[in-house]
């Protein structure tokens, strides 16, 4: 058994089984900065820190004379975790063969924990000195001006500002929910989606970015945003009582930044 | 050894018979996937859309005949059963199956993991 114990927890198989797929379907759609960043991993619960390949200025002491001392600098992992229950009758629905489960406070921990994520990775952790990409990014913000018919010219300029500066495509763009919407539902005067012109001007995807407010460009070439997993997203046994099973949803990981310039954040 | 079961690397007579039968089946599923491979280029050469049609047939009746010969050797070899039961069947990036395999061998029951992993649709993951 593992630090998550899970075979403490009176569920059956086929409850764990319902619980695990609805779990995975609801926290991989709202998971948005696993479709642009590079994933590596997962290296295990015990994996606690990324190397930087850097030393902190600020440590180096000479504790004997003539004997230098540098401290390494590391990017530590966060533990992302999020408790919800499960109803003891639920879970005997599942046993008699239903299909329809009541699983809502499981599909709100989910998304909280994408959501958390999300955030995380774009807008970085400052408690775990974890750098986001918006705020790595060196470029000022491209103004979103007008209505959505605009966004192909805004993502062109971003695009543009990218290859100036060196960083090669194909690229990516993280867009608010908002934002995502008023793009889908867009045409243009000849009555082109506004959706799939930015897509063609990107080469990648258009990724719904829930939990985020910022919309960003980003490369896809990869080497520019590590997301380093340590556990990947699992569930895991708390405790039970008479009415519910107690579980959560944990994770750890680390996230940096190799390439600042990689990414250029759209502001209206 | 018969020809049709050539290919030992050292003398029959050093071999254990278990290694030499899971010889004759490697050497059979190599044949099998070699006939498939010839028969999915005759199929695309072919212009002949009945000729095309049964070279089809043919070519995925050898793919049941090497999935029958794996699932023998599978069988046969405790090793490549605890490969195939981890990478078979399963989704999302193969080289993140290999590291949450390795992650979680110490685990004596299942790890709890979702095994999302990279949802890039390149499946860039490293």
């Amino acid at each position: 058994m593992n630090h998550l114990m899970r075979e403490l927890a009176p569920i059956t198989e086929a409850g764990w089984e319902a619980i695990d797929d609805e779990a995975r379907t609801t926290v991989e759609r709202f998971l948005s900065a696993r479709r642009l960043v590079d994933f590596e991993g997962p290296r295990g619960w015990e994996y606690s820190a990324a190397s930087s390949g850097r030393v902190q200025k600020k440590a180096a002491t000479q504790p004997v004379p003539g004997v230098h001392l540098q401290v390494r600098k590391v990017v530590a992992a966060v533990e992302l975790r999020v408790p919800f229950r499960v109803s003891r009758a639920e879970l005997g629905q599942i046993d008699r063969g239903a299909s329809d489960v009541d699983f809502d406070d499981l599909d709100d921990a989910a998304r909280k924990l994408a959501h958390a994520e999300n955030q995380t990775v774009f807008e970085g952790a400052k408690s775990a000195d974890i750098a986001g990409i918006v705020g790595a990014s060196p470029f000022a913000p491209i103004a979103l001006e007008g209505g959505y018919e605009t966004y192909p010219r805004a993502v062109a300029w971003a695009v543009e500002r990218l290859r100036e500066a060196g960083i090669n495509g194909p690229y990516g763009i993280s867009l608010s929910p908002a934002e995502y919407t008023g793009v889908v539902e867009t045409t243009e005067n000849g009555g082109y989606p506004v959706f799939d012109h930015v897509k063609r001007i990107l080469g990648g995807p258009i990724v719904w970015g829930p939990g985020t407010e910022h919309c960003l460009v980003v490369s896809l070439r990869g080497g520019d945003f590590i997301f380093e997993s340590g556990q990947d997203i699992s569930i895991g046994y708390s405790h039970h009582d008479e009415e519910n099973v107690h579980l959560y949803f944990e994770e750890s990981f680390t996230f940096r930044v190799n390439e600042p310039q990689a990414a250029i954040v759209l502001k209206r | 050894m018969a020809a049709g079961s050539a290919g030992l690397h050292e003398p029959a007579d050093q071999l254990d018979p278990g290694t030499i039968d899971r010889h004759r089946a490697v050497m059979s599923i190599m044949e099998e996937f070699e006939a498939v491979d010839w028969y999915a280029q005759r199929v695309d050469a072919t212009s002949d859309p009945e000729l095309a049609s049964v070279l089809a047939h043919n070519r995925d009746e050898e793919k049941e005949h090497a999935a029958m010969t794996i699932e023998w050797l599978r069988r046969h070899d405790p090793k490549l059963d605890e490969h195939l039961r981890t990478y078979l069947f399963t989704e999302g990036p193969i080289t993140a199956i290999e590291a949450a395999a390795e992650a979680g061998a110490d685990a004596d029951g299942p790890s709890g993991s979702l095994g999302i992993g990279s949802l890039r649709d390149d499946g860039a993951a490293r």
